[in-house]
């Protein structure tokens, strides 16, 4: 009865469920706010990132996102989350921000590469018959390209959400009091992390799967206007 | 009257008459790196002519016409439309392309957008037509070309030779002064190749001024003004259909024709 005993304890005493629940809320709302976030950032970033002058070369605005993109990724998400809490937002209590912030800054680097792939990926064509026609660079973006790039990349954004989703549980390292964190807390009541931990991680799972689930479907219907 | 035709002949015949030809082009140069693609062109286009070039295929004709419209860039030379330089940095390349038509190889229709929207975007987006303006002339062109049902279909569901069609209607909805063609019947099955031709010709027996770059050399004899031959970057020899392909002077146009003309 001892596995009864610690699921009692993990959970059902002076109602620790709760702290699940409330834990499992901040995560998906750092989550939300950091896609939206990462997704708009990203798509400014590849834009930017892909543009050139006249000559072929990078415009200022192109090397900025270029950089952005190269340092993002090129340095650990916890440091950029804590550089954020400790340095650049230290004035700011509110964790919830802070983390949506530094996580959606990260998100935007990766989604811009991912974008980029799906833009690349589109048939050069697409971009001439909209010039041709007299519509300008941008308009043919806008109409055309990005439309068509976002479908093919998007089983690419889904992972990269929920990437996002699952990295949100180092910002317990900041004292957001996300899923993770309620785990510990529990842990460190009890002394026997086992159930917390366990619970925590099939929360996660069933939030990842319900995700992959839904956007699956909605990727079924956007093949569906294909008529292919 | 707008139904029985592809192009409004009044509206069409009232665009501005300078007595000048409508494209000029000086000296013509472009290089795709060390390769010399186009060695100095020097042509006149005048409205209403139908003008056919031909030549073995990396002799430039393709890049001559995209220069036209500035989808490449001319390394040096001028090309001109009408009164405007368009291949001078100064020039709103975008206001030129509205007055001119490109018909691709391989149709480039937009696959995100419905037939009908793949003819609206330009004119609705530019502010040239209200939506239901863009609508119903489109409905009209489409009606022409015999594929007013499939107004709402996507394009990937047509076959090439209805989404060519239908890559011609979209140029002509936004009323243009010229119309190119870039090898537009190259990548269709031999079955419908006869149908994008029937839609140019009649284009060309209403008055439209046209640049076709093509193989179809019964297309070429029965519709062009003046045929061009192209080869290693230069006009090797240019005349009517008839003289062309009766008695070619050039040693290569004589091989080329002897080729083509099995």
């Amino acid at each position: 009865m001892d596995i009864a005993n610690q699921f009692f304890k993990a959970f059902i005493k002076d109602g620790r469920w709760q702290l699940y629940v409330k834990g499992l809320g901040i995560t998906i709302e750092v989550t939300i706010f950091a896609a939206l976030l990462g997704l708009l950032l990203g798509t400014i970033a590849c834009l930017l990132n892909m543009q050139r002058g006249r000559t072929g070369k990078r415009t200022i605005a192109s090397r900025i996102a270029f950089i952005y993109i190269d340092i993002i990724r090129g340095t650990p998400t916890l440091i950029q989350l804590m550089i954020m809490w400790n340095v650049i937002m230290v004035s700011s209590k509110n964790k919830i921000l802070v983390a949506s912030l530094a996580f959606g800054i990260n998100s935007g680097a990766y989604v811009a590469e991912i974008i980029r792939g799906g833009i690349q990926s589109v048939d050069a064509g697409q971009m001439e018959a909209g010039r041709s026609l007299g519509l300008s660079r941008i308009q043919t973006m806008m109409n055309v390209i990005l439309p068509q790039a976002f479908k093919n990349c998007f089983p690419s954004l889904l992972n990269e959400f929920i990437t996002l989703l699952k990295e949100t549980s180092i910002a317990s390292a900041v004292g957001l009091v996300d899923l993770t964190h309620a785990a510990d807390l529990v842990s460190s009541k009890t002394y026997q992390p086992m159930m917390p931990l366990l619970g925590a991680a099939v929360m996660y799972f069933i939030v990842v799967k319900t995700l992959s689930v839904v956007f699956g479907k909605v990727e079924k219907r956007l093949r569906e206007s294909d008529n292919r | 009257m707008s139904t029985e035709t592809l192009i409004n002949p009044t509206e069409y015949a009232a665009k501005k008459e300078t007595g000048k030809a409508l494209i000029r082009v000086k000296d013509l140069r472009k290089d795709f790196g060390e390769n010399h693609v186009l060695r100095g062109i020097d042509y006149e286009i005048h409205k209403g002519q139908k003008i056919v070039l031909v030549g073995p295929s990396g002799c430039g004709k393709s890049t001559f016409l995209r220069c036209l419209d500035m989808l490449e860039v001319p390394t040096s030379g001028e090309v001109w439309l009408g009164d405007t330089k368009v291949n001078d940095p100064k020039t709103d390349i975008n206001l030129v392309r509205r007055r001119m038509g490109m018909v691709f190889q391989h149709f480039n229709l937009f696959n995100n957008l419905t037939i009908l929207n793949n003819i609206t975007l330009a004119p609705v987006k530019l502010g040239l037509m209200s939506k239901e303006e863009a609508s119903e002339k489109a409905l009209q062109l489409l009606q022409r070309v015999n594929l007013a049902d499939k107004a709402d279909a996507y394009p990937h569901s047509l076959s090439g030779g209805q989404q060519q069609r239908i890559a011609i209607v979209r140029s002509l909805e936004m009323n243009p002064e010229v119309m190119l063609f870039d090898e537009p019947t190259s990548a269709l099955d031999p079955e419908m190749v006869g149908e994008v031709l029937q839609v140019m010709t009649e284009l060309a027996n209403e008055g439209m001024t046209m640049v076709v770059v093509t193989h179809e050399m019964a297309f070429a004899r029965q519709v062009a003004s003046k045929v061009i031959f192209i080869d290693e970057g230069v006009i090797k020899e240019e005349n009517t259909p008839e003289e062309f392909f009766a008695q070619p002077k050039n040693p290569r146009l004589q091989d080329f024709l002897s080729k083509v003309l099995q």
